[in-house]
């Protein structure tokens, strides 16, 4: 039976980047646990020799020739973005 | 009778003939709009100005096929002109999408009056729209019910009469469960048969955008615009696109119906498995006959579907970052923060549980067990239905086991949540087409809705099947009672 330690819960959402409480690693521990509890029935199917599915369709690599087109304005990108400067994204240090 | 009573062909005559103006019909559906939307809060943005700007715009220039028609859209589809949210914090404050939808550039060739944004559960996580972060929809027949989701403002716009179509999106049953709740038409086209090129992504092997619409009829119109093939969606399939108004005969004689024994569990409440059993006996009156068929692997396609759906929606979601667009946490000190706040700051609990999810099962140790296994499963599931269309056309259930439900039932227990999608998320994991067509009301007086899968790319025979149907009830031509009016 599946049950998942809350350090590797903080471990997850420190891959996901989220930042968690104590409360919220309890939540999600407990949705965690839940659903994987639900998911072992997926071994009662014999999937030996089974390929995966990635794709509802078969589809081939969609090959296209890579021309450069007028997309958009640099004005226009900037708009949306939280804070920018000197035509660039502008972010926190990254360094301490 | 308002003039946001006829169909769209109906109309689209009017508009013709002159007997009345786009800009009339655009000033009728948002009077509906203010008439009603205070109750059933389907609306994020309306977008009253412009439109009616616009509509006079078109009464001096060019026809197109849904020429001055009023629609709303789900507001996870990008809009250039239009603020688009997904239903989140983190976007609350997007107001300049770059570019417009491949289906609203479309929309527009067409000249389709896109009057605004619809509401809908945060990035389409949901099936009642109660993870919207911003109001909560109710489901027109009842405002204690909810209408079902991710694409419940969709539904409910259309159902309540504030526009004559709108589209929706659908990974597990967006389009079709809030369509069924709803009572109305709701189609989720074969993977690859829309663009999905800027509809904001969730779970890229299973979105698929469609349309809602009161009658089958509006729909197939409204499908024959947004379908086709887009350069800038590699998946999106190339091939040409019937005309399936067309395809509305009204003759289903020798169609063969499979009916899986596991779409009638004892899982699916009584009254919607009575309005089933009556839907297949006017399809033999009407020539077609039914059988009962196995999809053997169907109960297993609920935890494949979140596995995979969430796995997807966990790398698709990363790229809200606080960097280029999106709320930006103010309490962050260095980049790394930065990351983390923004997004726990503007994600809600059902984003964030489902982001978790997926990255444990994609994390190393995890990926075998869970991602790649579910992903087998899929292959399993899509056989079942490939196995099951070489005998028969279509293939008909419930589109949910039960009618809608009242507002927080299910919003503490996300594995009960996930249970209405348990008819619905097989569609998606093989890709093939399913329409919702309303079937009957339950003796509370809650919506029905009939499920028509179809062979991938075969969305004709479905319109033909759902459009028999309709043609020989009255489920189609009931209406809410919503105050101040019908």
């Amino acid at each position: 039976m599946s049950n998942i330690a809350m350090d590797e819960v903080k471990r997850i959402a420190d891959l996901a980047r989220l930042a968690v409480t104590e409360e919220d690693t309890k939540m999600f521990k407990e949705h965690l646990d839940a659903i994987t509890i639900y998911a072992e029935q997926l071994n009662e199917v014999d999937t030996e020799g089974v390929e995966p599915t990635t794709h509802a369709l078969k589809l081939e690599n969609v090959m296209r020739k890579d021309e450069p087109k007028q997309w958009t304005t640099q004005e226009e990108v900037l708009k949306n973005a939280p804070d920018h400067k000197d035509g660039h994204f502008r972010v926190p240090s990254i360094l301490e | 009778m308002s003039l946001l009573n006829h169909s769209i062909k109906e109309l689209e005559e009017k508009l013709h003939n002159k007997e009345i103006t786009a800009k009339e019909l655009v000033e009728a559906s948002i009077e509906r709009i203010k008439e009603v939307d205070d109750q059933v809060q389907a609306f994020i943005t309306v977008d009253e100005e412009n439109a009616i700007k616009a509509a006079e715009e078109l009464d001096t220039g060019e026809d197109g096929k849904l020429f001055g028609i009023p629609a709303g859209i789900k507001d996870n589809i990008v809009t250039k002109a239009l603020k688009t949210t997904v239903g989140s914090q983190l976007l609350k404050n997007f107001e300049h999408p770059l570019y417009d939808a491949t289906v609203i550039n479309k929309l527009n060739q067409e000249k389709a009056m896109t009057l605004g944004k619809l509401n809908m559960d945060e990035f389409a996580m949901g099936s009642s729209t109660e993870n919207s972060s911003f109001s909560k929809t109710r489901n027109p027949w009842n405002t204690d019910y909810v209408p079902g989701g991710s694409s419940g403002g969709a539904a409910a716009a259309v159902a309540a009469g504030e526009v004559l179509f709108a589209l929706g999106s659908d990974t597990g049953g967006s389009i079709r469960q809030p369509a069924a709740y709803c009572g109305v038409v709701g189609i989720k086209p074969t993977y690859g048969r829309v663009s999905r090129f800027g509809l904001v992504a969730f779970a890229s092997s299973l979105d698929q955008v469609g349309p809602i619409t009161r009658t089958v009829e509006d729909n197939a119109r409204v499908l024959e615009v947004i379908a086709g093939h887009d350069e800038r969606d590699a998946t999106s399939a190339n091939l040409e696109v019937p005309t399936y108004t067309d395809a509305l005969t009204g003759d289903v004689k020798n169609l063969k119906i499979g009916v899986p024994k596991e779409y009638l569990s004892e899982k699916v409440n009584p009254e919607v498995k009575e309005a089933v059993q009556k839907a297949l006996s006017i399809y033999e009156k009407l020539g077609a006959t039914w059988e009962e068929v196995s999809l053997p692997h169907s109960k297993y396609a609920e935890a494949a579907y979140y596995l995979i759906s969430s796995s997807e929606a966990s790398a698709n979601l990363a790229r809200y970052d606080g960097v280029r667009y999106g709320e930006r946490s103010e309490n962050a000190k260095n980049m790394f923060e930065m990351y983390k706040l923004s997004r726990s700051e503007g994600f809600g609990d059902e984003v964030k549980r489902r982001i978790m999810l997926g990255t444990f099962a994609l994390s190393s140790g995890n990926y075998e067990e869970y991602f790649e296994k579910a992903q087998k499963v899929r292959t399993l599931i899509k056989q079942d239905f490939e196995n099951a269309f070489e005998k028969y056309d279509v293939i008909i259930g419930p589109t949910t086991p039960t009618t809608a439900f009242k507002f927080g039932e299910k919003t503490d227990d996300p594995l009960a949540m996930y249970a209405n999608d348990v008819l619905t998320v097989p569609v998606n994991l093989a890709g093939v087409p399913a329409m919702s067509v309303p079937c009957g009301f339950s003796s509370e007086g809650l919506p029905i809705g009939l499920q028509i899968i179809g062979k991938h790319f075969d969305e004709e025979t479905v319109y033909r099947a759902a459009h028999a149907y309709e043609q020989a009830t009255d489920h189609h031509t009931k209406r809410p009672q919503l105050g101040g009016g019908k």
